[in-house]
């Protein structure tokens, strides 16, 4: 990552200065990064400053649409619950299972991607089949299989289902990284003075591919947090009574018609979201890419 | 390219089908099997001799390996056993009654992406850092971020519920007044990544070195365009037509759930929520053989582009 002599005419800036440089002048990212933080700050703080909890059914207001001066902010749904605390609740969920989904699939992709880059083979060649193949099947369907089977509205077998699934491009980017590191000379001197094989593994290569798996981690987000929530979507994820984005949205595509703030509200949110971590994602893509210089 | 060199090519590709299909079905069937819980769990529990009966009807009472075996032959002669829930029905009926309208849907919904996409991206590469494109790309962004399960719900209440000009969800058979929501929906996402695709393929190519040979020439610009540039930028688009043929069978689901629609990716939701092992593996093994075929027509869509493929 640090091949400065690639670009002689410039004062040694390495990719990754460059990059934050370019990053620093990107308007947008900044602003979304900013909306980011502040929609998980409202949706970890927020819900302690209204009265209701997520689950307290309110008989009196039913159904009602948003009123600023009203205490329901964002109305409530058709059994009365605040659709504000209930909302934001939704956003906790999904972005703490987004965020573990992300870890998981970090997890298994590096460790995948490392040692089949490493070891190389036939070993390199099965285990890469394997990424192929599921490659080339939908990733809902194994998700959709898990869920059949498992419990449902368990979060450990959501985690896992959204993780298991989300490993792949991992594990592609870095073999591809490893494959690269493998034939530099710190690695060759670690072998040479007798480091065994997962001692190369764990000390000399995972460390040094964390550059590039961090800002793809950052892509990753936005993608668990649209599985996460095309689950909960179908009622296959998230269940009742705890909320996450898709759910509320699933309620609220069913009531739109006398209802339509419950579909709004919680789409609303799950679109800036997403839009944001995407805008993100775009602008270490673009910040990171050597070309278009 | 040699005509019979490629008609090998695909028929190897379809033997080499055999072992990933084998795989997704042997995988399916265990993973729901080994699995705790049945179709037959309810709340009440059933009497057990019902229970014994239900599941000598259903085969569930003999070895795992048998019923593996057993499985495997009716696959083998296109039987893919009785619904679990659905009583009345077998997997096969339930697939044959929903797969033309599912397909019908899927191959709209490419198409239009494909009619969109590329020009959006041609227009937005032609007229780069201009309003045009600035207002192509933010389309683009929203496009690829918004699911379709926010887009769906919210085109049916824009369009169905508020302007009223299309049905809010429901079919009718020979009405395509009710797939314009549902196509538009599957496409959106598509579009968007075929415009950024193009756009970002099509500035690389009009760089290359053989375009400014054919402009120093004096080429008029669209002659570059269309003589020169467009199709080897057009390959990138193609070779994402395979994920994106994932990419729609996976939204289908959605779709047809938000819009109430009669299609295989409705039954596969419902199999999954209800625990219809037969429905959900032959769901499964359906949208893998179509999965495996659809790359291959991409890969081969890809290989008559591209003069420097070589099927050998």
């Amino acid at each position: 990552m640090s091949d400065t002599y690639l670009a002689p005419a410039r004062t040694a800036r390495g990719l990754w200065s460059d990059a934050r440089h370019r990053l620093h002048g990107n308007r947008v990212v900044l602003a979304a990064t900013g909306v980011i933080v502040l929609i998980a700050l409202v949706a970890l703080l927020g819900p302690a400053f209204s009265p209701y909890a997520d689950d307290s059914l309110d008989w009196q207001h039913l159904a009602v649409p948003p009123q600023l001066e009203a205490s329901h902010w964002l109305g409530t749904d058709r059994l009365g619950r605040d659709l504000f605390v209930r909302t934001l609740h939704g956003v906790r969920i999904s972005l703490l299972i987004s965020l573990l989904a992300s870890a998981v699939s970090l997890v298994i992709g590096v460790t995948w991607g490392s040692v089949a880059g490493y070891i190389g083979g036939r070993t390199d060649d099965w285990m890469m089949r394997f990424v192929d193949v599921l490659y080339s099947l939908p990733y809902l369907f194994i998700v959709i299989i898990l869920t059949t089977v498992f419990a449902r509205g368990s979060l450990t077998v959501l985690l896992i289902a959204i993780g298991a699934v989300g490993w792949l491009t991992t594990a592609r980017i870095v073999r591809g990284q490893t494959l690269a590191l493998k034939r530099r000379e710190f690695i060759e001197a670690a072998r040479a003075t007798g480091v065994g094989t997962p001692g190369i593994i764990a000390r000399h290569i995972v460390p040094n591919l964390i550059g590039p798996v961090a800002v793809y981690a950052t892509l990753t987000i936005p993608q668990m947090i649209t599985f996460e929530s095309f689950l909960s979507f179908l009622g296959l994820g998230v269940q009742e009574p705890l909320a996450s984005l898709g759910s509320l949205i699933n309620d609220g595509a069913q009531e739109m018609q006398s209802a339509p703030w419950m579909l709004l509200v919680p789409a609303g949110f799950l679109v800036t979201l997403l839009v944001c971590f995407n805008l993100v994602g775009d602008g270490l893509r673009d910040a990171l890419d050597p070309r278009d210089r | 390219m040699k005509s019979p060199l490629l008609l090998a090519y695909a028929l190897r590709r379809v033997v080499g089908m055999i072992p990933t299909l084998f795989l997704i079905v042997s995988a399916s069937f265990f993973i729901v099997r080994l699995a705790p819980g049945g179709p037959f769990d309810q709340e009440q529990a059933l009497p057990p001799q019902i229970r014994a009966n239900l599941d000598k009807l259903y085969g569930l009472d003999r070895p795992l390996g048998v019923q593996y075996l057993h499985y495997l032959q009716g696959l083998a002669h296109g039987d893919f056993g009785p619904s679990f829930k659905l009583r009345d029905f077998s997997v096969g009926e339930l697939i044959a009654q929903g797969l033309p309208l599912s397909l019908s849907l899927g191959c709209a919904a490419i198409l239009l992406a494909v009619l969109a996409g590329v020009p959006l991206g041609i227009a937005a590469a032609l007229r780069r850092n201009t309003l045009t494109d600035y207002g192509i790309t933010a389309l683009v962004v929203f496009g690829i971020a918004l699911p379709s399960f926010v887009t769906g719900p919210l085109f049916a209440l824009v369009f169905g519920l508020y302007l009223r000009w299309l049905p809010v969800a429901g079919w009718e058979e020979g009405t395509p007044r009710y797939l314009v929501l549902p196509v538009l929906t599957l496409a959106l996402p598509v579009i968007a990544y075929i415009a950024r695709i193009t756009r970002g393929s099509l500035l690389e190519v009009l760089r290359a070195n053989y375009v400014r040979t054919a402009r120093a020439r004096g080429l008029g610009e669209m002659r570059v365009l269309w003589r020169h540039a467009l199709r080897p930028a057009l390959l990138p688009v193609v070779s994402y037509l395979g994920p994106a043929t994932a990419f729609v069978i996976t939204g289908s689901l959605v779709v047809e759930t938000v819009f109430g629609l009669p299609g295989t990716g409705r039954y596969l939701v419902q199999g999954a929520i209800n625990r219809d092992y037969t429905l959900v593996m032959g769901m499964i093994t359906v949208y893998g053989v179509l999965t495996l075929f659809l790359n291959l027509i991409a890969d081969l869509i890809y290989g008559w582009l591209d003069p420097t493929v070589r099927h050998e």
